[in-house]
């Protein structure tokens, strides 16, 4: 651990170096806010603890969101932050992955270039980690996100696909039900063939108006056209892309033949590895993968990144990072601001270096 | 030293469990009063009897501190994320079946999978401005199958008894927990959802993989398990 420390903070005094200005949030956090962004996920991820004064507490999981309470705050714009610290994740699964350790980060709030962003963060990552055997995987939740967006049907379809764009199997699940794929279980279809009396009491905070409305929801729904096999298979194409930079632009602008929507996601994809290139990163032998990062937790909703050890694939990532503009919005009271970051290990770069 | 063998204290469970090993030829007992948690063992040498709350089984077979226990799937499943690295079901005692399950108010007549479980949850919290709120005294397991399953917006209150009144009280708005006959969610105008189905358990016999077992206390072990297997 005290390797991990001083090589954190000579990492940060790096990107200190870049621009950025130190932060240091608290290691105990106000539960609220995070339980409020992840739900119930976060208790299985994060110690809590309470007193009886502030109530529930959680030893800081990650960096990010109070960077992002802290700029939305009283940030300036544009703003460079960077931070060093143990953050804390509980670990039921896994008794050999760290519950305590270091991390560095450095997150950008910039309006001015998002493209240009992108780029800067994934180059300082790499500049950092570039005497180390490392493989870089990319991707970018937004063009999937984009071809969701653009679908041709119902609006009460997309935002119930958008809900799940994290959570691959549910999403699947209701592409399948959505193009009709996928078999109406035997209660729908008796409570949308007839009107279905309640005859148990009503009990609850969930009124007789919510069921009712989700009913009338439900037989709504049921009159929408299953959404097309052409649409269903470009978004199975877009999923499946997994290829270099280059090669993934040229498949992209071909699927986008079925998906419009997804144009400006890849403009922006492109203009990204465009800056990438001039900031020195080799975009042509660079891996994309479209379904990169949709199980991380859901904060990333643009381009996304990691780093990984080639000879300890066991490892975790040695560097993660991505785009958060929603993840401002959600947490800026009505205000919103462009914002991209990555968090680097440095217990587990100490480790790389150390190995035969 | 003995084998130590951890049994639940009091109960239905206790008698049960009584039963099963008199009928393999062990009698267990209560040493002295109805009152005291002293136990005691005749039929086979070197086995000693560890009067233990159902609860507190799985965490002593994990740390060692008994070399079989009587408890729950359920509890193992729910107290020990590694139960597979830390202890081994010897039998399964055929009572005390119970089935973990997720439940929701009957009159809910637009939900009857976990897929409407989620989209009924989204709609709440958009009405309500509020996550649905679940009740459940088995925290892991419920979040676990949830997130398997894609549900979202929904918290996990705790709830160490009486859940099934938790919705008519409105401390939740629907359930998970452990049903043998489904008569305690009728009787509370509950329904269980079509895959609301998490974990059947039943009484079941463990051994720990961490427990010393030494010298004579071997034979003593393999004799017990000659005798369950």
């Amino acid at each position: 651990m005290a390797d991990a420390r001083l090589r954190a903070i000579a990492l940060r005094d790096s990107f200190v170096a870049a621009g950025a200005q130190i932060v240091e949030p608290p290691i105990l956090q106000p539960a609220e806010t995070l339980l409020d962004l992840y739900g119930e996920d976060i208790r299985g991820r994060a110690y809590i603890t309470s007193d009886a004064l502030r109530g529930e507490q959680l030893l800081r999981p990650d960096f990010t969101v109070p960077v992002v309470q802290m700029h939305m705050a009283h940030g300036a714009d544009p703003a460079r932050y960077t931070y060093a610290g143990e953050v804390f994740r509980r670990q039921e699964h896994d008794p050999d992955r760290a519950s305590e350790y270091m991390q560095v980060g450095y997150e950008v709030f910039d309006r001015t270039d998002p493209a240009a962003a992108d780029a800067e963060v994934f180059a300082l990552v790499s500049g950092s980690l570039a005497h180390l055997d490392v493989r870089a995987a990319t991707g970018d939740i937004g063009i999937l996100m984009a071809a969701v967006a653009g679908l041709d049907t119902s609006d009460a379809r997309k935002a119930a696909l958008l809900r799940h764009v994290w959570r691959p199997r549910r999403f699947r699940a209701l592409l399948d039900r959505f193009s009709g794929r996928a078999p109406v279980p035997e209660t729908r279809a008796a409570l949308l063939a007839k009107s279905v009396a309640i005859t148990a009491p009503m009990i609850g905070k969930r009124s007789l108006s919510e069921i009712n409305a989700r009913v009338t929801a439900l037989r709504d729904d049921a009159a929408v056209a299953p959404i097309s096999a052409r649409e269903i298979d470009a978004i199975e194409a877009l999923l499946a892309v997994n290829d270099t930079v280059p090669n993934t632009l040229k498949k992209l602008r071909a699927l986008a033949r079925d998906l419009p929507a997804i144009s400006s996601a890849v403009d922006r994809l492109e203009a990204r590895s465009t800056a990438m290139a001039a900031r020195g990163v080799e975009v042509d032998t660079l891996g994309f993968e479209a379904g990169y990062g949709r199980t991380s937790m859901e904060y990333y909703d643009g381009f996304v990144f990691g780093f990984y050890a080639v000879e300890h694939p066991d490892l975790p990532a040695v560097s993660s990072g991505g785009r958060y503009d929603a993840l401002t919005r959600r947490l800026g009271d009505g205000a919103e601001i462009p914002a991209v970051g990555a968090v680097l290990r440095p217990g587990i770069i100490v480790e790389l270096e150390g190995a035969p | 030293m003995t084998i130590k063998l951890g049994v639940p204290s009091k109960g239905r469970l206790m008698d049960d469990t009584f039963a099963w090993f008199a009928a393999r030829g062990i009698t267990l007992s209560r040493a002295g009063s109805e009152r005291e948690y002293a136990g005691q063992v005749d039929g086979i040498e070197g086995v000693s009897l560890v009067l233990l709350s159902a609860g507190e089984i799985p965490r002593e077979l994990a740390a060692g501190r008994i070399h079989l226990g009587v408890t729950g799937t359920d509890l193992v499943h729910e107290k020990l994320p590694l139960w597979k690295a830390q202890v081994t079901p010897v039998a399964e005692l055929g009572f005390g079946h119970a089935d973990l399950i997720m439940a929701v108010p009957a009159a809910w007549i637009d939900v009857d999978t976990l897929d409407d479980l989620d989209a009924a949850a989204a709609a709440f919290r958009a009405h309500h401005g509020m996550r649905l709120r679940i009740a459940t005294k088995y925290h892991r397991l419920v979040r676990e199958f949830l997130q398997d399953a894609g549900v979202a917006d929904y918290a996990l209150v705790d709830s160490q008894g009486a859940t099934e009144g938790t919705v008519a009280n409105e401390t939740a708005e629907a359930i998970a927990d452990i049903t043998s006959s489904g008569a305690t969610l009728e009787a509370n105008h509950l329904k269980i959802l079509a895959d609301g189905l998490m974990l059947a358990s039943q009484a079941t016999l463990w051994s720990s993989h961490t427990a010393h077992v030494e010298g004579a206390d071997q034979a003593v072990m393999d004799d017990l398990l000659r005798r369950f297997g």
